[in-house]
């Protein structure tokens, strides 16, 4: 056990420092989050627009996001011919931990910007109660990059990649995503901690339910 | 001397109902070597993928057992294994030093890893370039550091694929040493055509092309 984890945690830094020295999903992203808010913003033009609309647009821009991120872990592995080689140099379930991982801190840090990005430039959008708006940031990055981790897992296999990913990943990640724009607009709304459990439970599950999944079907998917 | 058994039964595999390679068998213990031998396409890489847990046989059964403890297959296989081939490589963005620093904590080799990391950079001349990322290597370095990499872990079962791929003369020498202690301390697996390889062969299994009907 204590050698799968510190194997793991040396994938988690591995992936940390190639991304630090290529920068390729950080600068991506970052243009992605930007580019996306800004049209958004200017979209608007001055006009209100309903707190529905703005949760929806606010987690598209997560979805959207992900998928352009999220993906690389094992797509970039893959180009780069280097998938055999973590294949020789340590078990599968070691590799899922640490892609696993890494995606998840991905997500939380891109996810964590871009809910406080959205704050301070959407002006129309108010968050009421910040707690729930928050936890479903963070329970809603969790879930979307789990699931993300075990499709990029598949695609990567794929030739045709880029388009692959985000029509699979729509209908498998349309449950958490709803229940996030849900348990978002009650946070703009103020509703109270308690009234949002139930979202937070139905996203906590999704996450655990393919964190499950991955742990079962990830070795064949890795493995030939 | 570890006591190593290593068995290869009836493999067959085939891609898309298309069969590559059929019927190949062998049994090696340590201080054994083998040669896969075969034309272009006959499918010795795809067997030397196979051997190496890399890809699994359609039909077939691969057992390796070091002490008397068989290492599961394809999953625990590759603590004992070292393999290097053209088509695999390392991590371009970090430096030789750190490439082969990762294969040994992800391997979780323990035994003085810096201090092995610089015994093989210098055997394969690669010391002075040890902190040099590997995007500046030519392909006859990272040729020379895929093996520094194989060889790490001490592995008792090394196979590998067109193994003076990419290397002048002074590297193919050191990769002959490499072969040479490989034959004496475990088992030895190369997938050539060279004939100087060849004879570092104790056996020769031919890989022949499978002819679709």
């Amino acid at each position: 056990m204590k050698t799968f984890i510190r194997s793991a945690y040396v994938l988690v830094e591995k992936e940390i420092r190639s991304e630090f020295r290529t920068r390729y999903a950080l600068n991506a992203l970052m243009m992605f989050v930007i580019t996306t808010l800004s049209i958004i913003l200017f979209s608007f033009g001055g006009e209100t627009v309903p707190t529905d609309v703005l949760c929806g647009l606010l987690w598209i821009v997560i979805f959207f996001s992900a998928m352009s991120g999220l993906s690389r872990t094992f797509v970039a592995e893959e180009e780069r011919g280097t998938v055999m080689t973590l294949q020789l140099m340590t078990h599968s379930s070691t590799v899922l931990t640490g892609k696993l991982v890494y995606n998840c801190l991905l997500a939380l840090a891109l996810n964590l910007f871009i809910g406080l990005a959205y704050q301070i430039i959407v002006p129309d959008f108010t968050v009421r109660t910040q707690s729930i708006y928050w936890t479903t940031i963070v329970l809603g990055s969790l879930g979307l990059a789990v699931a993300s981790t075990l499709l990029a897992a598949i695609i990567a296999k794929a030739n045709t990649k880029g388009t692959l990913y985000p029509v699979l990943a729509f209908p498998i990640l349309l449950p958490i995503l709803l229940t996030a724009i849900k348990a978002t607009k009650q946070a703009a709304d103020g509703a109270f901690f308690a009234e949002v459990l139930q979202e937070f439970q139905i996203m906590l599950a999704f996450a655990v339910a393919y964190v499950a999944l991955s742990t079962v079907v990830f070795e064949y998917i890795w493995n030939d | 001397m570890t006591t190593l058994h290593f068995e290869a039964q009836d493999i067959t595999k085939e891609f898309n109902r298309k069969r590559i390679v059929e019927h190949i068998s062998f049994d090696l213990h340590e201080g054994q070597s083998l040669a896969l031998v075969g034309r272009n396409g006959a499918g010795k890489s795809t067997v030397a993928k196979i051997l190496c847990g890399l890809l699994s046989p359609t039909r077939g059964t691969v057992a390796l057992s070091v002490n008397g403890t068989p290492a599961p297959y394809p999953a625990h296989l590759y603590p004992h294994i070292g393999f290097v081939a053209p088509y695999i490589n390392l991590y371009d963005e970090f430096t030789g030093l750190e490439n082969l620093q990762l294969c040994a904590r992800l391997r979780n080799y323990a035994t003085d890893p810096d201090g092995r990391a610089s015994r093989l950079l210098k055997q394969f001349s690669l010391f002075e370039k040890r902190n040099d990322e590997l995007r500046t290597y030519s392909s006859g370095m990272k040729q020379r550091l895929k093996y520094c990499a194989a060889l790490l872990h001490e592995p008792p079962l090394l196979v590998l694929d067109e193994p003076c791929a990419n290397l002048d003369e002074e590297g193919i020498a050191v990769v002959r040493e490499v072969m040479t202690h490989q034959k004496r301390t475990g088992i030895l697996i190369i997938a050539t055509n060279d004939r100087d390889d060849l004879s570092y062969a104790d056996s020769i299994v031919t890989v022949e092309r499978v002819a679709q009907s």
